[in-house]
């Protein structure tokens, strides 16, 4: 069960185009979109916006993300309308971005607080450290990316994902700089194409499960 | 003279019939700084309002303010919708189960619609938005609290009227006006004007 993430937004096929680029990358997370006046036409609908946030909720919550004043509005009042208001939160964050890194976060199992506060950090500069070296403790597996787009957005998703649980810190370097692995949007930041070498670290009870994981996505070319 | 659930619906009505009026206007303004929505937002609303008022009889005043809350939030779309929903929906609350509202009930009804719109919208006195037409038709009706309603809309409305002309020399810092800056100068709020619009038809209904 993991918390439903609801787009408001003034146009339906911005709304349905976004949950649909979202739902790639997070195929078991009910993401609906509530975009447009109900006999069409641009604008927000209060109604429908409290059906998508219903439908949403699978009983772990759900995080809003609107996109324009009056969408963050409606999605508010809609949120304060439920018989429970403590299960919704409307979340200030860039839709696209917000949307992908939410709906990441809600397929690895993040609960209601840890989606919201990683579609608002999606506005901010990804999380990219100088690369240090291998710390003590820490395995580490070098490998090159044969897939077509490189760690592009749904194979950053995938990997995430197929991390998300176990644990162990895990890390993508990429050159000088390091991801943290769990951060898809840092990851697409690593901006690591077909052809690079990338090396995994990570440490942590589970280190060496993470990284055979990551090396079976890679020789897999992420399922594409 | 107390407002009842009847009158408070007669105003409804009222008000309704002074937006369709106004519609043009309304629409012309938000043309020059916005999406020219606000007229026919208002209008579909308020239409809206007078069908559930055909359809249904509220037994208390705050009962009628909570159906026009609901109904405004339900069919106006844009900005306007959530802000006098709240609006409606925050003075709905303050009036409680009373059968009349008297002077002081009002006053406090106003201040709780004044405190909605500007908790939803986060708009101050100064940002060219409905908050600068409401704030000073709540201070002044807060004045003449002791004078019965007719007074205090009336009281209200002048305030109004000076409030949303004030915002001609504004430059917007909220919703989509505030996106054109200094070039949204020169021009009333439409928002300022319909709140500025509504109270006055409320206060010709209390007359």
């Amino acid at each position: 069960m993991s918390v439903g993430i609801v787009l408001v937004s003034h146009s339906a096929e911005l709304a349905e185009g976004l949950a649909e680029l979202a739902a790639q990358m997070a195929p078991d997370v009910t993401i609906a979109a509530a975009g447009g006046l109900a006999g069409g036409g641009i604008g927000t609908d209060y109604d429908e916006v409290v059906a998508a946030t219903q439908r949403a909720d699978a009983g772990a919550g759900v995080v809003l993300l609107y996109d324009l004043g009056s969408a963050q509005m409606t999605a508010e009042l809609a949120v304060e309308s439920l018989a429970d208001p403590s299960a919704a939160v409307v979340v200030d964050a860039p839709l696209v971005e917000g949307a992908i890194a939410a709906a990441v976060a809600a397929q690895g199992g993040a609960d209601r607080a840890a989606v919201a506060a990683a579609a608002a950090s999606a506005g901010a500069p990804p999380d990219l450290t100088f690369d240090e070296g291998v710390q003590d403790g820490e395995s580490s597996v070098e490998l090159t990316l044969r897939n077509e787009v490189g760690l592009h957005a749904r194979p950053a998703a995938v990997l995430a994902r197929s991390i998300a649980g176990l644990d162990a810190e895990v890390t993508v370097r990429l050159g000088d700089e390091t991801a943290d692995a769990d951060s898809v949007l840092a990851l697409m930041a690593l901006g690591a194409r077909q052809g690079d070498r990338i090396e995994v670290r990570a440490k942590g009870a589970q280190a060496e499960e993470a990284l055979s994981k990551v090396k079976d996505l890679v020789e897999q070319n992420f399922g594409e | 003279m107390a407002c009842t659930a009847e009158t408070l619906a007669a105003a409804l009505r009222a008000a309704a019939a002074v937006v369709a009026e106004h519609r043009a206007e309304l629409v012309d303004l938000d043309r020059a700084i916005g999406d020219a929505d606000h007229g026919e937002n208002l209008d579909r609303g308020f239409t809206a309002i007078v069908s559930a008022l055909d359809t249904a009889t509220p037994e208390t005043p705050a009962a009628v303010a909570k159906l026009a809350a609901t109904t405004l939030i339900s069919k106006v779309g844009g900005a306007a919708g959530p802000l006098y929903g709240t609006a409606f929906l925050r003075a709905s609350g303050k009036l409680g189960d009373a059968a009349e509202v008297d002077g002081p009930l009002l006053v406090e009804a106003l201040r709780a619609a004044l405190e909605g719109v500007q908790a939803r919208g986060r708009a101050v006195e100064g940002d060219a938005t409905m908050v600068d037409a409401l704030l000073p038709a709540v201070s002044a009706a807060e004045e003449v609290s002791g004078a019965g309603v007719a007074a205090i809309l009336a009281a209200a409305a002048d305030a109004a009227d000076k409030g949303a002309e004030s915002t001609v020399d504004l430059v917007p810092r909220k919703g989509r006006a505030s996106y054109l800056g200094e070039r949204a100068k020169g021009h009333l709020d439409p928002g300022a004007r319909s709140t500025a619009l509504l109270l006055r038809a409320f206060a010709e209904a209390a007359k």
